[in-house]
């Protein structure tokens, strides 16, 4: 079982996270259209290798953070709280 | 008759056992690339080869040549579970779906290669009232769209697996399921080599350890392609890469909707005979069936995060065979054989995207997520079609990239377990 650095409680069970999406994705003003919504709704960047990714701590703080992660690895570089 | 054709015959058999096996000559040849061809196909799995040999056969294009950066049928079409049905909700993945399945059952004499297709039925168990409701809303759209399903009942359930869990008292007692009975499974290498010896015979170049490192694209048209092996230029490309899809994409400068993850399956020691048909539980998140040699071939959803990973985390194995046991609770005695991963692209309608990319010449065969197996007839038909015709057949239109901007999606997330 892999551990995950929750910024706040610690290493904790893989188990106990959930995997939320790409971390920072920017959001389209209202007047953008319909490819730039595609694009925010359903196009992922779907790195291979280095990863910035959105976990929330679903089974613990419930907490939202991102974690930067390595997809072909899984080895964990880095976690930081977001705004 | 011609020597492929002759090359397994049972007077072959015959001869070559007498002769201590050395007279067989290879089923395809192993090419080096040419500078040039009419088509070039990147991905040496089921669909890539599947494109290859329909756009010789149907299309009458030869000067083709796959692209495989490992061994043919060494990703995907050698790691799925070999499951193959057409029980899909929309119309629209229904006729792509059981294309697949009516070229499946015609394929091993098509091919001249025993794929091995046994139709022994799928049985998708319900385990509440509710879901056996929501499963004959199911059943009854399937069978408007001609797909052969029938709703069975607990007794009829459990008379075609009998070693299913029957306790009404358990946490998901049986209560019901569907079955489609032309649904099966098939033997995964032997669609690969078949299709490669058929591609091969034709005149279609398969040329292994040869990886795509970038396009050369002019004036926003893919003229070549840079290689391991070097510069191969060609009319048109198809993509047909599966987990590696958004990689591939990434090089010639475009993203596409799709998230790579590890989907593992497992496999038992072998034992005798004692599963019949293939059973799914969506409450479960596990499917099972029984391979030829005996061994329990098992799998569930996807792992946790997105992997490019070929090996699968454990908290995912633990929950497959910890469901299985459940469902089966004989099969606790059994141990563990093999488990492994593959790396599947999954869109966010649960549906492939088929035809043209943002980059002329390119086309795109992706997305299949969990379920290419089942699909490599019909994909290669299809994809066959669009990169001879440069336009979209009418059952690959609606899996058009388009549909994810202007909304006209095919929202195929009930189908349910990943298999």
């Amino acid at each position: 079982m892999q551990h995950f650095p929750c910024p706040w409680c610690g290493n904790r069970a893989e188990v106990e996270f959930r995997y939320a999406g790409d971390a920072g994705v920017q959001r389209p003003t209202r007047t953008a259209d319909d490819a730039a919504w595609a694009q925010y709704v359903h196009f992922r960047r779907n790195a291979k290798g280095a990863a910035k990714e959105l976990w929330v701590h679903s089974g613990g703080c419930g907490r939202w953070f991102a974690l930067s992660r390595d997809t072909v690895t899984h080895t964990i570089t880095g976690s930081e709280p977001v705004a | 008759m011609n020597a492929a054709k002759m090359r397994y015959s049972g007077w072959a058999l015959l001869r070559e056992g007498l002769a201590g096996q050395t007279g067989w000559s290879p089923a395809w040849h192993d090419r080096d690339p040419a500078p040039r061809y009419d088509v070039v196909i990147i991905g040496g799995g089921g669909h890539g080869l599947a494109t290859a040999y329909y756009l010789a056969r149907t299309h009458g294009i030869t000067n083709v040549a796959v692209l495989e950066k490992g061994w043919i049928g060494g990703g995907n079409t050698g790691r799925n579970t070999t499951i193959i049905r057409s029980n899909y909700f929309y119309p629209e993945s229904a006729a792509l779906y059981d294309l697949s399945v009516r070229l499946y059952e015609g394929l091993s004499r098509e091919l001249n290669y025993n794929i091995m297709f046994s139709q022994r039925g799928m049985i998708e168990v319900a385990h509440s009232e509710a879901e056996l409701e929501m499963m004959c809303r199911g059943a009854n759209a399937m069978r408007i769209n001609g797909v052969d399903i029938e709703i069975l009942d607990r007794d009829e359930v459990l008379r075609l697996a009998p070693l299913l869990n029957g306790d009404l008292n358990c946490r998901w007692p049986v209560l019901g399921g569907m079955i489609q009975r032309r649904a099966g499974v098939a033997r995964h290498d032997a669609v690969a080599w078949g299709y490669a010896r058929a591609a091969d015979s034709r005149g279609v170049h398969i040329i292994q350890n040869c990886e795509v490192t970038g396009f050369e694209i002019e004036r926003g048209r893919v003229v070549a392609i840079e290689t391991s092996r070097g510069r191969i230029a060609a009319d048109r490309f198809g993509m047909a890469v599966a987990g590696h899809s958004s990689v591939l994409a990434g090089m010639a400068g475009f993203a596409l909707p799709l998230q790579s993850y590890t989907l593992q399956a497992m496999v038992s020691e072998p034992v005798k005979p004692c599963l019949e048909v293939v059973v799914a539980s969506s409450s479960h998140g596990a499917y099972v069936s029984q391979s030829d040699k005996g061994e329990l071939v098992m799998g569930g959803n996807l792992d946790r995060c997105p992997s490019y990973a070929q090996r699968g985390n454990f908290p995912v194995t633990q929950s497959v065979v910890s469901s299985l046991v459940e469902m089966f609770p004989s099969f606790a005695t059994l141990k563990l054989m093999r488990q492994w991963g593959g790396i599947v692209d999954t869109s966010p309608d649960n549906s492939p995207i088929l035809g043209p990319s943002p980059v002329e010449g390119l086309y795109l065969n992706c997305g299949w997520g969990t379920g290419g197996f089942k699909a490599i007839p019909a994909g290669g038909t299809l994809f066959a079609h669009i990169l001879a015709t440069g336009r979209h057949h009418p059952i690959s239109a609606p899996f058009d990239l388009a549909r994810f901007a202007s909304g006209a999606t095919i929202d195929e997330a009930h189908a349910g377990v990943a298999h």
